[in-house]
């Protein structure tokens, strides 16, 4: 039921909310983000990011995010879709799809679920701008601190 | 006399061990040190951080990168901290912060 995947193509929010959301009468909330590439304003600006990923482990990483969800949250259905490669400016890079009777929990989950992925998820983001140059994204503290406020 | 030396050179053996891990890099790492993947057999390795330590030795580029810089660990896929025993043929990965989402 639930759907996790890795992928160079990029994905259809609508399709993956309509997976969701089908057939599921006991569905009362659904709660989907979708994180996307988008310009930093500099005069030589950001027109795609090279995402890299440790293929063996970011799908066992994500399957282990989403069983805790489960544990700590009454849900219905999760997708989560994330995409490696070059993904460009404007493009949907991840995808956090979280369905459950009440919106409470679906919130919760989905905050969750990305919070943690963007800490503990082995993948890592360069950007490259107009005049070709490329940089790796660096770790941020927000994001650590975003994580490590979901842990008791 | 001669007994003597055999002996230290028996002891040397069953304290001794024999480890051949898969070392792989990624992203700035990977870059850095100029390869994704190699074999270690590190003579005296018995937890991450002194593999790390042994590769280090590899040159000063290796060094500052290993050493000087957060490096994240994981092994046979699952993160881990400095102090985690190695076992032969397990993977080890190096990786900076993750940075995905």
């Amino acid at each position: 039921m639930d759907c996790i995947r890795v992928q160079r193509k990029a994905f259809s929010a609508a399709q993956e909310y309509a997976a969701l959301s089908a057939d599921a009468g006991d569905t009362g909330a659904v709660v989907l983000f979708v994180g996307k590439v988008r310009s930093d304003g500099e005069e030589n600006p950001v027109v795609a990011l090279e995402l890299e990923h440790y293929p063996d482990m970011t799908e066992r990483v994500l399957e282990q995010l989403v069983r805790q969800a489960r544990e700590r949250w009454q849900l219905g259905r999760v997708r989560l879709v994330h995409r490696v490669g070059r993904v460009a400016l404007g493009e949907d890079i991840v995808l956090v799809a979280v369905s459950a009777p009440h919106r409470r929990e679906a919130f919760a989950a989905a905050e969750y679920l990305m919070d943690k992925l963007k800490s503990v998820a082995p993948f890592w983001k360069k950007e490259r701008r107009r005049d070709g140059a490329e940089t790796w994204v660096a770790a941020k503290p927000s994001d650590e601190k975003a994580a490590s406020r979901w842990d008791d | 006399m001669a007994g003597a030396v055999i002996t230290s050179a028996l002891v040397f053996k069953r304290a001794g061990r024999e480890l051949m891990l898969k070392v792989r890099f990624f992203a700035s790492l990977r870059e850095g040190v100029g390869c994704d993947c190699i074999e270690l057999r590190p003579e005296q390795a018995a937890t991450v951080a002194e593999a790390i330590a042994a590769l280090a030795e590899r040159g000063p580029r290796w060094r500052e990168l290993l050493l000087a810089t957060n490096v994240l660990a994981a092994v046979n896929h699952e993160m881990v901290k400095p102090d985690h025993p190695l076992a032969d043929g397990d993977e080890l990965a190096l990786f900076p912060p993750v940075t995905g989402g």
